[in-house]
């Protein structure tokens, strides 16, 4: 690579393009596609080897329709269970343009505000197709049984989610996601059953295979390890899907699952996919605040709570130790009512977090100090018990109440509950075409892996969304045309690609379990949380992200000479997944600060303490950076190269979001 | 608070296993049960002891994979999943012992870890509606009444975390099983399969070793997520019409 | 293409839930029988005559349909058939949920439970033994207390007026009432009838007042007699 090193840190490459999407109005674009995409002869199918890692909403909706269509599918999770990838937590509800309220909902409004909500740092194909099967999604869902909400005459309720002002998300009580889970989880256990699908439960992905058969490389299996006995498995197909999730767990603490790991997607990123926007990370401001050191993570509570809770913290540091109930009202600074006076308590989920830090970097922060520092702001329903009295509060909120006090020990109907922001959702991910198909061939990614369809924010319940039109709809229809040029070359176990990948992965569990040093792999993960959330959290400073890169590279550097994996190999060794999760973290968060670092603009979950408007709004700059960050691993302690993909608003006016 | 802890250690599926005991000091109120096993598993690794394997993963209780018999209840003393238990249920000295399920369609993988992949060979043999993708009609095509749904989505909320079996003295996973036929078999949708859907998954109970209920109620006691006993009623009812139909 | 859809393997004939169905019908089928002795027993209190007339009518029922001691013989057969399946099936379920679970837990909760589980086995064995007793003492005759009478009410005025014969059936009534309480909502959690929370509700009352009436009608005969409230 001899392009020059900018910034002391990255390289740039040639520009990328979206090669797949046909160039038809956006309307037509996805039907065309469609058309467009090879055919595979249903004889043909059992011959076509597909392997899928997850079994999220992403990876069991592809499973179970690639199993349906006849493809031959190796499906892997982490967990003991394909019902149990993370997607099972997400509470608030799902998407769909299917305009049952009559309130002017269309597909068109959907792709607008699921854009706008982006800060225009989507692509406006994929979002726009997302929109389009988002009501497909729905009727599948009901057919499967999935027990969503409904009114008294029967027919499925809606409600109105994340400041958009239309009713279009479907729910399932608090636990939309685990219903929709179940769904698809049944679907595919339904394909296991029909021998179409096999499944690789306690199965971790630990490398990707990439071989060159004359054609270029492609993508053409995976080496996994069996999680209860520690085989190393060569597993090898025609295509590979990552259905893998989000990464949010480098920050340590975060609303993710314990398991939440990039391995899948780094290991394929180290291969030649590239990584777009890492840096793009969602901060939701309403979750229960840390309490001591000991906290392993973090808890969302429903945003919904902002509809009547009111969020303040005291004028007077003083105060801040007070019981906040003996503080009287004049003593109080509700400030989102205070700085955003036209939306209130209820502006979008960045803003919210980012205030509710500055409250707390003000010192007026409440609740136990962690470390020297109290992390908490109030969110109080003592006005609104008041006003429609306690009843009516327990039947909207009980269940968030309970779970509060379940965690707390504090009851919310007697004090203010005490929030804070918590990471929560990745909007960046491997980089794919319009096919979902990644900068290697034959590697596809879905779902959260993905960077596509949120630009650099997620609009509530669109995450849901995204993983059933992915899997679902979308793939199946794309990986065809894929798979419509194989069987590809039958793969020798023998080729050195294949031993070579082998030896990577066994060479780096030897040498974890080798270092026997002094730190136990969860206090790394703590610091390098740590050092994320300062740095490359909710406000990111050019100043800050330089220390974070040094921090982190220092950091890495110790992980390998002092990291303390007990245990052996060939056993259940919790140890040893933890500490090769938190290998790839240290690589990942060094790309995130430079990824954000080389921002230099405010969008969505970016904002950049630099690029702010007079009074302290985010400042984005469409000008200089209206495009996908697409890195390319630069080899072994070289420096990332960037390629950029320029976005293009043609269906959609560009706007500067203002919620004063 | 300080407390004596009493735990199962076994290192793998074949290694006979026993009880150990371990002291901990300084564990908070606020702590989950499973962060006060993080911190004891701290202190072993700094000692050079292979840390306590157990199961986790959402840590908010809705996933399922925790689980583990606290003191001989399954979950522990509240009626919440072991993530959600919380330290301050417990008291300054307290001995607490620590098992994982028991059940021989469980076999332990290692500690307190089981392997519970029966209950998805439960699923496999029929808990699910077949419709294949794009197959579907408009969601509004089907009402379904609310009370109907509202059963539905009570059997639906399931966790599949085990903690039924664990707790019911025959060690049968009918709770687990009941909230799935009633789950299904409340919807429209769910009526072509609802004969074959009971038969096949009460069979694969059965082959997967599982005991017969007879009806205890120590499983929904149990249970976090307070499935009631009649989704078993239910189906035992549902196998008797099966019958009576003939298949 | 892969479109399957359900396909019932195994008939579960031997399911077990197939087998607690059995159980309960036949439990079913013995609870009508207690409860029509119990009525009969209670006849006593009406005197002798009436007594004696009712164990003869037992034998007269249905007649000129069935031969003399037709009906006690369909009974009989019912009864003798029910038991063998009742008891198969409760071995056989027996057997399967011992090694459900044959490694044990070091601490355990929920006694009762267990309690109950064991009540109901060791109950039932406690049950069947009595009734081939009792079978030998009021049917074969073959035992005698108190003296041997022909007069069926002779028999049980002379047996009754022993404590100790009185002991053994109370033991035997109580293990009866027990056997009930759990049978009589199991049976109905078996049969389908636990549809709600208020369903199940009704079961508990329904058993415990079952279980109630059976130990009460059962047991004022034999201490009665003792007490020497019957001449
Ligand atoms: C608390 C919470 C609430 C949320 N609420 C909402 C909401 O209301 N609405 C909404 O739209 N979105 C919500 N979200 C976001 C949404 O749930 C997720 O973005 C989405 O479910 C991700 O789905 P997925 O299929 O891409 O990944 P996941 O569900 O995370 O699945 C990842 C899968 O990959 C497997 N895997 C990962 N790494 C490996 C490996 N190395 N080897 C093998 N297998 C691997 C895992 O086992 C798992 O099966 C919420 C998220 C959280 C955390
Ligand atoms: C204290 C209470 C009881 C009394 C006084 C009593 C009395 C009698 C008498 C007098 C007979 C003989 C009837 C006849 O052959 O003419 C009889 C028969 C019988 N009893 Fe009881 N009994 C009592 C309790 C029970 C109980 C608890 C059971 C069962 C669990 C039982 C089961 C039977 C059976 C099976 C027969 C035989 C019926 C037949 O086939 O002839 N009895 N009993
Ligand atoms: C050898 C004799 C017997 C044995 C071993 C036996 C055992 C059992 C067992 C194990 C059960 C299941 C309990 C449960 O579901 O929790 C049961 C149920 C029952 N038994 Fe018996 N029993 C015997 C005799 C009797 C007799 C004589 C009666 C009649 C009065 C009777 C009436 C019932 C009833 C009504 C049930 C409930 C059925 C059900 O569980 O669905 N049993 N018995
Ligand atoms: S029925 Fe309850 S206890 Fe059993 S698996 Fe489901 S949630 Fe767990
Ligand atoms: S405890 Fe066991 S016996 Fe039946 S009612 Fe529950 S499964
Ligand atoms: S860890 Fe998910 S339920 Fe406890």
């Amino acid at each position: 690579m001899n392009a020059p090193l900018i910034e002391g840190l990255y390289r740039e490459g040639e520009p990328i393009a979206d090669s797949a999407a046909p160039d038809v109005p956006i309307d037509r674009m996805w039907t065309q596609r469609q058309f467009d995409a090879k055919l595979v002869n249903p004889a043909n199918r059992r011959k076509l080897d597909v392997i899928i890692v997850g079994t999220g909403l992403a990876g069991a909706s592809a499973g179970a329709t690639l199993g349906e269509a006849g493809y031959n599918v190796k499906s892997f999770c982490y967990q003991d269970s394909p019902r149990r990838a993370h997607s099972i937590a997400a509470q608030g509800g799902i998407n769909a343009a299917k305009n049952y309220k009559g309130d002017g909902d269309s597909i068109y409004r959907l792709f607008y505000d699921t854009t706008k909500g982006g800060d225009y740092r989507s692509r406006e194909s994929n979002t726009y197709r997302l929109a389009e099967v988002s009501a497909d999604i729905i009727d599948q869902c009901v057919a499967q049984g999935v027990p969503f909400a409904r009114e008294y005459g029967g027919l499925l309720d809606n409600r109105s989610f994340g400041g958009v002002q239309v009713s279009r998300t479907f729910y399932a009580r608090g636990q939309t996601g685990q219903q929709l889970l179940i769904g698809a989880y049944q679907a595919l256990e339904r394909q296991i059953g029909a021998g179409t699908v096999k499944m690789y439960s306690r199965h971790e992905m630990l490398e990707l295979i990439v071989i060159d058969d004359g054609a270029g490389p492609r993508a053409r299996g995976i080496i996994a390890r069996d999680m209860v006995t520690g085989e190393i498995e060569t597993h090898l197909a025609d295509a590979v899907v990552l259905a893998s999730g989000g990464y949010g767990n480098v920050y340590f603490l975060s609303t993710n699952a314990m398991g939440c790991n990039v391995t899948a997607s780094w290991r394929a990123h180290r291969k030649g996919a590239y990584f777009a926007n890492p840096c793009y990370t969602q901060i939701h401001p309403t979750c229960i605040p840390v309490s001591g050191d000991h906290q392993s993570k973090l808890t969302l509570m429903s945003e919904s709570l902002r509809n009547d809770g009111r969020i303040w913290v005291p004028k007077r540091i003083e105060d801040c130790e007070k019981d906040p109930r003996e503080i009287p009202t004049e003593d109080r600074d509700y400030y989102l009512e205070r700085l955003y006076p036209a939306f209130g308590n209820l502006v979008p989920r960045d803003i919210a977090s980012r205030q509710a830090k500055n409250m707390c970097d003000e010192g007026r922060g409440v609740g136990p100090k962690v470390g020297d520092f109290r992390r908490g702001v109030y969110l109080d329903f003592r006005d609104a018990i008041e006003r429609l009295g306690e009843d009516a509060v327990r039947n909207k909120y009980g269940n968030l109440f309970d779970m509060y006090k379940q965690i707390t020990g504090e009851d919310p109907y007697q004090v203010p509950m005490r929030i804070y922001p918590a990471v929560h959702y990745t909007m960046g991910g491997l980089w794919v075409d319009y096919d979902l198909q990644s900068s290697i061939p034959g590697l596809f990614v879905t779902g959260e892996a993905n960077f596509s369809d949120h630009g650099a924010n997620r609009l509530g319940a669109s995450a849901l969304m995204q993983g059933l039109a992915d899997g679902y709809f979308v793939l199946p229809n794309t990986i065809r045309n894929y798979l419509a040029d194989g069987p590809y070359e039958p793969i020798d176990p023998t080729h050195p690609a294949v031993i070579e990948a082998q030896d990577s992965v066994e060479s780096r569990i030897q040498m974890l379990l080798g270092i026997s040093g002094e730190r136990s792999v969860d206090s790394f993960h703590k610091e390098l949380g740590h050092i994320m959330w300062e740095y490359c959290g909710m406000e990111r400073t050019e100043e800050g992200l330089r220390k974070a890169i040094d921090l982190i590279r220092s950091l890495r550097e110790e992980f390998w000479r002092n990291v303390r994996v007990l245990g052996s190999a060939d056993t259940l060794n919790q140890s040893l997944e933890k500490a090769g999760r938190v290998a790839d973290f240290l690589e990942l968060g060094e790309l995130m600060c430079i990824d954000a670092l080389h921002r230099r603009e405010s969008c969505g979950g970016h904002f950049r303490a630099e690029s702010q408007t007079e009074d302290g709004e985010a400042l984005r700059n469409d000008d200089e950076f209206l495009y996908v960050g697409g890195w390319e691993w630069g080899g072994e302690g070289e420096s990332p190269v960037l390629h950029k993909e320029t976005l293009s608003y043609k269906f959609i006016e560009l706007k500067q979001r203002s919620y004063k | 608070m300080n407390l004596t802890l009493k735990i199962w250690r076994q290192s793998g599926p074949s290694d006979k296993g026993g009880m150990a005991t371990y002291p901990i000091e300084g564990v908070s109120d606020d702590m989950s049960f499973l962060e006060m096993l993080d911190v004891l598993n701290e202190g072993l690794i700094a000692e050079g002891e292979e840390p306590v394997a157990f199961d986790s993963d959402c840590r908010e209780g809705i996933c399922g994979t925790c689980g583990v018999m606290i003191n001989g209840e399954a979950h522990g003393p509240e009626r919440t999943t072991t993530c959600q238990l919380h330290m301050r249920s417990f008291r300054d000295g307290d001995e607490i012992v620590i098992e994982p399920w028991r059940a021989d369609a469980f076999p332990v993988i290692k500690d307190l870890v089981v392997d519970r992949g029966a209950f998805d060979r439960i699923i496999q043999s029929g808990g699910y509606i077949s419709a294949n993708t794009g197959s579907a009609p408009d969601a509004h095509a089907t009402p379904v009444p609310k009370d109907q749904a509202d059963r539905a989505f009570m059997a639906a909320e399931c966790i599949s975390c085990g903690a039924c079996v664990a707790a019911c003295p025959n060690g049968s996973a009918s709770l687990f099983m009941g909230a799935k036929i009633t789950h299904l078999g409340e919807f429209p949708q769910g009526q072509p399969e609802r004969d074959a859907r009971v038969q096949s998954m009460s069979a694969q109970h059965d082959a997967e070793g599982f005991g017969g209920c007879t009806n205890l109620g120590e499983c929904t006691r149990a249970c976090p997520k307070g499935i009631p006993l009649n989704v078993i009623s239910q189906m035992n009812g549902d196998l008797l019409r099966s019958l009576r139909h003939g298949r | 293409m892969a479109t399957s859809t359900i396909s019932a393997g195994t008939r579960p004939r031997t399911s077990s839930i197939v087998l607690k169905t059995v159980m309960a019908v036949t439990g079913l089928i013995f609870l009508g029988f207690i409860l029509a002795h119990m009525y009969g027993n209670l006849m006593i209190f009406g005197g002798e005559e009436q007594f004696n007339e009712y164990a003869h009518h037992l034998r007269t029922f249905g007649s000129p349909m069935l031969p003399e001691g037709g009906f006690l013989w369909v009974m009989r057969v019912t009864l003798l058939v029910s038991l063998v399946l009742h008891v198969a099936s409760a071995v056989t379920l027996w057997r399967r949920a011992g090694s459900a679970r044959t490694k044990g837990y070091y601490q355990r909760k929920g006694q009762w439970a267990r309690f109950v589980k064991n009540s109901m086995r060791w109950g039932g064995v406690a049950i069947f033994i009595f009734v081939i007793f009792h079978l030998l003492h009021f049917t074969t005759h073959t035992i005698n207390i108190g003296g041997s009478y022909d007069n069926p009410a002779d028999r049980l005025v002379a047996s009754f007026e022993q404590w100790w014969a009185v002991l053994i059936y109370l033991f035997a009534v109580v293990a009866l009432g027990m056997h009930l309480l759990h049978g009589v909502w199991s049976a109905g959690m078996t049969l389908g009838l636990n549809t709600s929370l208020e369903a199940a509700e009704r079961l508990r009352l329904a058993a415990i007042l079952v279980a109630s009436v059976v130990v009460v009608g059962f047991a004022a005969p034999p201490v009665a007699i003792l007490l020497g409230l019957i001449p």
